[in-house]
C-alpha cells in the first residue's frame, strides 16, 4: 500500500429510486446490522438518485444492501480535515485549487473533534499525495473504518 | 456523358448572353410596371428599363439584400399572388422574422431542373439510388435535391437527416449509389459505418457523394475520395435563390451556374467594380426567371471568383469556385446558417439568463458543435439542480427553435463572460477545414 | 324530410361550405357504377396477381396454393390466394418484395418492421403519380381547392405521411407549407402569417396546436379544414377539435405498404371512410380463421392494391380491425369502412407512429446496461401522448456513480429514438423492482382511456 491509498475511504453508493421509502428500506438494512452512519448526502437526477454514505463498517453495508437487492458501489472519496471555526472551509479549498484539484462533488460533516470535508475528484490516490505534501490534513481509512 | 439538357447546357456563349440579356430587360421591365417594391428601388437609384441595353447594364440597377426580405415579411415583395403560389420554405432570418421563399409551379420547375442538370453532369440517372440526408420540410435542401434526383429518374431514398447508423444500414442495404449530405456529415457517416465494421469504399455501392450547405476545401475533398471511394461534388444555393441549386460537373473545377436561370457577378468588396476571372470579391446574383420572389443582384455575402471560359467538360455556362468566406459574421452550422445577433435576440426573451454570451464553435470527430455560454441571471437561480437543467433546457431549447440547429448550452457565472464596448466578438470558431 | 341521418354521424358544422359536396377530383372513377366497378377491380387484380408472379415469395406461395394466371376468374377467387403479413416482407428485405428491376424505382420508404430490420416500400414513377393522385381526390373531396394555403404538419422524410400529402397537395395547385413537425409556436405565426386554410397533422397534435395557440397572440382565424390521421381518434375528440380550431375536421386512413396515406378518407357525409375501390380490393376476415365475413360484421381489414407497380401485394393483412358500411352514401362514392377502431395485433401507435412492442423488446435486450425485463407505460398528457419506458438498472454497469445512470438513460433513450423513430422517457429502476410474468407477458400499459 503507498502513501496515498490508505487515505481512499470507501464510500458506499447506492442507487435508488426517487420514490418514497426507498430512503427509509435503505436505513433499515443498515440499522439491523448495526452500521453507523458518520456522512450521508443525495444526489438527484431525474426519477431516480444515488445515495452516498460513509459508514463505519463499508463492506458489511455493501453486503448487506446487495443482499436487500439494492444496487451498492464502492467509490474513493477523500476526507480533508478542516478548522472547526470561520475561515476553515477557505484554507482546504485554497490548498485545493492550488493544487490544480477539480472536485466532482462534495459533503461535509461536522463532530466533536473536527469538521470533515467529503470531495470525490478523479485520481483520488494522486490527489491524496498531493494534498498531504502541501501540508493538507487527511483522515485515514482506520481513524474512520 | 450524362447531360439533361444538352442544348442549353452547350449552348455557344454569345447566344447564352443574348438570351441572358433578353431575360434581364424582360425581368427589369416586369418588375418595374408590376412590383410596386422594385419600381420605388429603381426610381431611387435613378434606373429606368430603358437604361438596361446590354448585359453589363446590370450594374446600373440596385443591390438587394436579405434585410429586404426580413423586411417584408412575409410575403411583401412576393410578385405572385397566392392562388399561384404552390410552396412557401422558410429558413431562419438574422433576428426575429424568418426569411420567406415562394415559389410558382414555374419556380419549382426551374429548379428541380437545374439540379436535374447538375445530378446529371456528376453522372447520375436512372438506375442511381439516391440517398438525401438533407433536412425535410422547410429547409430547402431535402425537397430540392428530393425533387432533382426523382427528376432524372433515380430512385430516391428521403433519408432526411439523424440515425447515423440507421442511414449506413439503409446506404448498404439499399444499395445507394449517391449521397447528398453536408460534407461533415458525410465524414461522419464514414465514421460511424467504421465503428460497425463496414467500409464504405469497399462494402456499399457508394460512388457519388453532392456535398454542400456548408464551406468545404480541396484537402477535405482528396480525403473524402480517398477515404470512401467516391467522387465527391460541390454543390451550392441558398433559400433565397430557390435552395441548393447549382453544382459542379465531372471536371470538379467549380459549379456551373446556368445562365439561363442566374447571372452571377463577382465584385470588388470596397469599390463595387467587376472584378476579372480568377479574381475573389463578393458574389452576386440575379436570379432571371424566378417569379413568385425576384432577385436582382442579391448579395448573399460570400467570397468566392468566378471562371468565364469554356468547362473542360464542354459546358458553356460560368463557373464559380468553392465560396472561401463571408463579407458578415454569418456561421454555418451542420449547413444551417446562424447569426450571431439571432442568439442575442433569442437570449433576452428568456429572463433567466442574461444577454452577454459567447459562442464556441468547433468540430467534434466530424461534426460541428456550436456551444453557447451564457450567464445566470438573478432570476435564473436555483439551489436544486433540477431547476438549473431546466432553465438549460430552456435556452436549448428556444435556441434550437429559433436556429434550426440543435446547440448545446453552458450556464455560467453572472460577470464571467468578457464584455466588449463596439462591435463585439463573441464567436470563437475553433473549426479547421 | 331527407333520408335519415345514421346515428353515429357527425353534423356539419353550420358554416361548412355545402357548395363542395358534390366536387370530385375524378368523377368518373369516383361514382362509377358497381357493375362496371367489378369488372375494373377483377382486370386490374388479375395485372396484379401477374405482376406478383416476378416476386419470389408469391411466385413460392402461387405454386404451393396451385394458383396460375387463370385460377382468377371472378373476382371471388382473390379468397384463393394466401395473405401477406407484415412479416413476411421482413423477411423480404431488402427488395424481395420489388416486382420491378432497380432503375423502373422512383422512390424507396421503409417503415420500421415489427423488430430490427424495417419493411422497405418502393414506388415507381407511376405509383407516385397514382399516389398523389388518391390523395388528391380526398383533398377535393373534403373541399380542398387549387389556391388553399395547406401546412403539413407531419414528417417528411422516411415516414410517407409528409411527402405523401404534400404531393397530391401539390397536384392540386395548393401552396403547401411543408412545415413538418416541432416548434408549435413558429407553425402557429405560419398559419397566421400566411393565411392557412388547410391542416393536415395528428389529432392530438392538432389539439396540443389549439393549446398553445391560447398562450399566444396569433389567431388561427383562416383556418377552415383539418384533416387528421396516422392514429385513432373519436367523434368527441372531433368535436373538441372542430369547436377549438374552428375546422371541419376528416379522418384519413392510409398505410406505407399501400403507398401511405389516402387509402380511405371521410366524405362531407362524415358516417365512415371512402376506400378507394378502384386501387384496393376490400376484404374483412375473422383475423383468427382468416375467414371472410360479411358487410357490417367487424373484422381485419386486409387490402389488395390494384394499381401498385414497384411492390404489389396480394390479400396484405393491416391489422386494423373495422367493418364494410352497408349503406350507400350520399356523395355518390363507393362502399365505406367504418372508422377505424382498434387493432387485431399488439401494435402501438404513439403520436402518430406505429410502435410494436417487440421493438422495444429488440432494442432492450441488446443493451448490456440494463436488465431484459421491461415495462411500457403509454399517457397522454397536454393531448399528446407519451410513452414511458422503465427498465432496470443492470448490477454491473452501476459503479456507484450518478453519470453511470444518466449515461446509461441517454444510451436507452437514444437507442430507443433510432429504433422507433419516437421520443421516449427512460425510467430507470432498481434491479429486480419489475414484475415477472409467467406464461403471456403484459408489459404494456396504456393509460390513454378514451380518445
Amino acid at each position: 500500500m503507498t502513501a496515498g491509498e490508505s487515505y481512499l475511504i470507501k464510500q458506499i453508493s447506492v442507487f435508488s429510486e426517487n420514490r418514497p421509502g426507498r430512503l427509509a428500506a435503505i436505513a433499515a438494512a443498515l440499522k439491523e446490522e448495526e452500521i453507523n452512519i458518520l456522512a450521508f448526502s443525495i444526489a438527484e437526477a431525474d426519477g431516480f438518485g444515488v445515495v452516498r454514505a460513509l459508514v463505519d463498517k463499508p463492506d458489511k453495508a455493501y453486503a448487506k444492501l446487495s443482499a436487500r437487492g439494492f444496487n451498492v458501489a464502492f467509490t474513493d472519496v477523500i476526507a480533508v480535515q478542516m478548522r472547526d471555526e470561520p475561515g476553515g472551509l477557505f484554507e482546504v479549498a485554497t490548498l485545493l485549487g492550488t493544487a490544480g484539484i477539480n472536485i466532482e462533488y462534495a459533503y461535509a460533516y461536522h463532530s466533536r473533534d473536527a469538521a470533515v470535508l467529503i470531495i470525490r475528484v478523479d485520481r483520488a490516490a494522486d490527489a491524496a499525495k498531493v494534498i498531504k505534501e502541501m501540508g493538507g490534513k487527511l483522515l485515514s481509512t482506520i481513524t474512520i473504518q | 456523358m450524362q447531360c439533361w439538357d444538352p442544348r442549353m447546357e452547350f449552348l455557344p456563349r454569345e447566344d447564352l448572353e443574348r438570351l441572358q440579356y433578353r431575360l434581364l430587360k424582360l425581368l427589369v421591365c416586369r418588375l418595374y410596371h408590376f412590383s410596386p417594391f422594385y419600381h420605388h428601388r429603381m426610381e431611387s437609384a435613378r434606373v429606368h428599363p430603358d437604361d438596361i441595353n446590354t448585359l453589363d447594364d446590370v450594374n446600373k440597377l440596385p443591390f438587394m439584400y436579405k434585410s429586404d426580405l426580413r423586411d417584408s415579411y412575409p410575403d411583401g415583395i412576393f410578385t405572385a399572388t397566392t392562388e399561384d403560389l404552390v410552396r412557401y420554405h422558410v429558413s431562419s432570418g438574422t433576428t426575429g422574422k424568418p426569411t420567406v421563399v415562394g415559389y410558382t409551379a414555374a419556380d419549382l420547375h426551374n429548379w428541380t431542373d437545374s439540379l436535374a442538370r447538375g445530378l446529371s453532369s456528376c453522372g447520375l440517372g436512372r438506375g442511381d439510388v439516391v440517398q438525401v440526408c438533407y433536412g425535410y420540410g422547410l429547409f430547402t435542401g431535402g425537397l430540392g435535391l428530393h425533387y432533382g434526383a426523382e427528376r432524372i429518374g433515380a430512385a430516391v431514398i428521403p433519408a432526411s437527416v439523424g440515425n447515423t447508423e440507421r442511414q449506413v444500414e439503409m446506404m448498404q442495404d439499399l444499395k445507394a449509389t449517391a449521397i447528398a449530405c453536408t460534407p461533415s456529415y458525410l465524414l461522419h457517416i464514414g465514421e460511424v459505418a467504421e465503428r460497425m465494421g463496414i467500409s464504405i469504399k469497399n462494402d456499399t455501392s457508394l460512388r457519388v457523394g453532392i456535398l454542400g450547405a456548408e464551406p468545404w476545401s480541396e484537402r477535405m475533398r482528396t480525403r473524402v475520395q480517398d477515404w470512401l471511394g467516391i467522387k465527391a461534388y460541390d454543390i451550392y444555393g441558398t433559400s433565397e435563390l430557390s435552395g441548393p441549386m447549382f453544382s459542379e460537373c465531372s471536371a470538379q473545377e467549380g459549379f456551373h451556374v446556368w445562365g439561363d436561370l442566374a447571372l452571377v457577378e463577382v465584385l470588388d468588396r470596397e469599390s463595387g467594380e467587376p472584378l476579372g476571372p480568377g479574381e475573389e470579391g463578393e458574389m452576386v446574383v440575379t436570379m432571371l426567371q424566378k417569379e413568385a420572389l425576384p432577385m436582382i443582384r442579391y448579395r448573399i455575402g460570400d467570397i468566392t471568383s468566378m471562371e468565364t471560359d469554356v468547362c473542360p467538360c464542354g459546358r458553356t455556362h460560368p463557373r464559380v469556385r468553392r465560396v472561401t468566406g463571408r463579407v458578415d459574421d454569418m456561421l454555418i452550422i451542420r449547413g444551417i446558417n446562424v447569426f450571431p445577433s439571432q442568439v442575442e435576440y433569442t437570449l433576452m426573451t428568456i429572463p433567466e439568463v442574461g444577454r452577454h454570451f459567447q459562442i464556441v464553435v468547433d468540430r467534434k470527430g466530424s461534426l460541428d458543435d456550436m456551444l453557447v455560454r451564457v450567464e445566470v441571471s438573478p432570476e435564473g437561480i436555483s439551489d436544486r439542480i433540477q431547476d438549473l437543467i431546466k432553465v438549460r433546457n430552456t435556452v436549448e431549447q428556444k435556441l434550437k427553435n429559433t436556429l434550426n440547429v440543435t446547440v448545446e448550452v453552458e450556464l455560467v457565472e453572472p460577470g464571467s463572460l468578457p464584455r466588449f464596448e463596439g462591435k463585439s466578438k463573441r464567436v470563437i470558431d475553433r473549426r479547421n477545414l | 324530410m331527407g333520408p335519415k341521418r345514421p346515428r353515429d354521424q357527425a353534423p356539419l358544422p353550420r358554416d361548412y361550405d355545402q357548395g363542395i359536396i358534390g366536387m370530385f377530383w375524378n368523377e368518373v372513377i369516383e361514382t362509377l357504377p358497381p357493375d362496371a366497378l367489378e369488372a375494373l377491380q377483377l382486370t386490374r387484380l388479375k395485372e396484379t396477381v401477374h405482376r406478383a408472379m416476378k416476386v419470389g415469395f408469391y411466385k413460392k406461395a402461387f405454386r404451393e396454393a396451385g394458383i396460375t394466371q387463370d385460377s382468377i376468374k371472378s373476382l371471388a377467387d382473390v379468397e384463393k390466394l394466401p395473405f401477406t403479413r407484415k412479416q413476411d416482407l421482413r423477411d423480404g428485405y431488402p427488395f424481395g418484395f420489388f416486382a420491378v428491376p432497380l432503375p423502373e424505382v422512383n422512390r424507396i420508404h421503409t417503415t420500421s418492421g415489427t423488430t430490427g430490420k424495417p419493411t422497405v416500400v418502393g414506388y415507381t414513377k407511376n405509383d407516385l403519380d397514382s399516389w398523389a393522385d388518391l390523395i388528391a381526390r380526398n383533398m377535393t373531396m373534403v373541399g380542398v381547392r387549387k389556391g388553399d394555403v395547406f401546412q403539413n404538419m407531419v414528417n417528411y422524410g422516411m415516414f410517407t405521411g409528409g411527402l405523401g400529402f404534400h404531393y397530391g397537395a401539390e397536384k392540386m395547385g395548393c401552396t403547401v407549407i411543408p412545415s413538418a413537425t416541432g416548434n408549435t409556436k413558429r407553425q402557429i405565426e405560419m398559419i397566421h402569417d400566411f393565411g392557412v386554410n388547410v391542416i393536415h397533422c395528428t389529432p392530438s397534435y392538432a389539439m396540443h396546436l389549439s393549446e398553445v395557440a391560447e398562450e399566444t397572440d396569433f389567431s388561427m382565424d383562416s383556418l377552415k379544414i383539418g384533416l387528421f390521421g396516422a392514429e385513432p381518434w373519436s367523434e368527441t375528440m372531433r368535436r373538441e377539435l372542430e369547436r377549438r380550431l374552428d375546422v371541419t375536421a376528416f379522418d384519413s386512413y392510409g398505410l406505407s405498404e399501400l403507398f401511405g396515406p389516402g387509402v380511405a378518407f371521410e366524405c362531407p357525409e362524415r358516417n365512415g371512410l371512402h376506400i378507394w375501390h378502384d386501387a384496393y380490393l376490400t376484404e374483412i376476415i375473422d383475423p383468427a380463421s382468416g375467414e371472410r365475413l360479411g358487410p357490417g360484421e367487424r373484422g381485419e381489414l386486409v387490402v389488395t392494391p390494384l394499381t401498385k407497380e414497384a411492390m404489389p401485394l396480394i390479400r396484405y393483412r393491416t391489422g386494423d380491425v373495422t367493418k364494410l358500411l352497408e349503406d350507400r352514401c350520399a356523395c355518390g362514392r363507393g362502399t365505406k369502412i367504418a372508422r377505424i377502431t382498434g387493432r387485431s395485433d399488439d401494435m402501438l401507435v404513439i403520436r402518430g407512429i406505429n410502435v410494436f412492442p417487440s421493438q422495444i423488446e429488440h432494442v432492450i435486450l441488446g443493451l448490456p446496461e440494463v436488465g431484459n425485463q421491461f415495462m411500457v407505460y403509454v399517457d397522454r398528457v397536454n393531448h399528446l401522448d407519451e410513452m414511458l419506458i422503465a427498465v432496470e438498472m443492470n448490477r454491473e454497469s452501476f459503479h456507484g456513480e450518478l453519470t453511470d445512470l444518466t449515461r446509461t438513460q441517454a444510451k436507452v433513450a437514444k437507442s430507443l429514438r433510432d429504433a422507433l423513430d419516437l421520443r421516449t422517457t427512460v425510467k430507470l429502476v432498481e434491479p429486480g423492482s419489475l414484475p415477472r410474468f409467467e406464461g403471456k407477458a403484459k408489459r404494456v400499459v396504456d393509460r390513454r382511456g378514451v380518445v
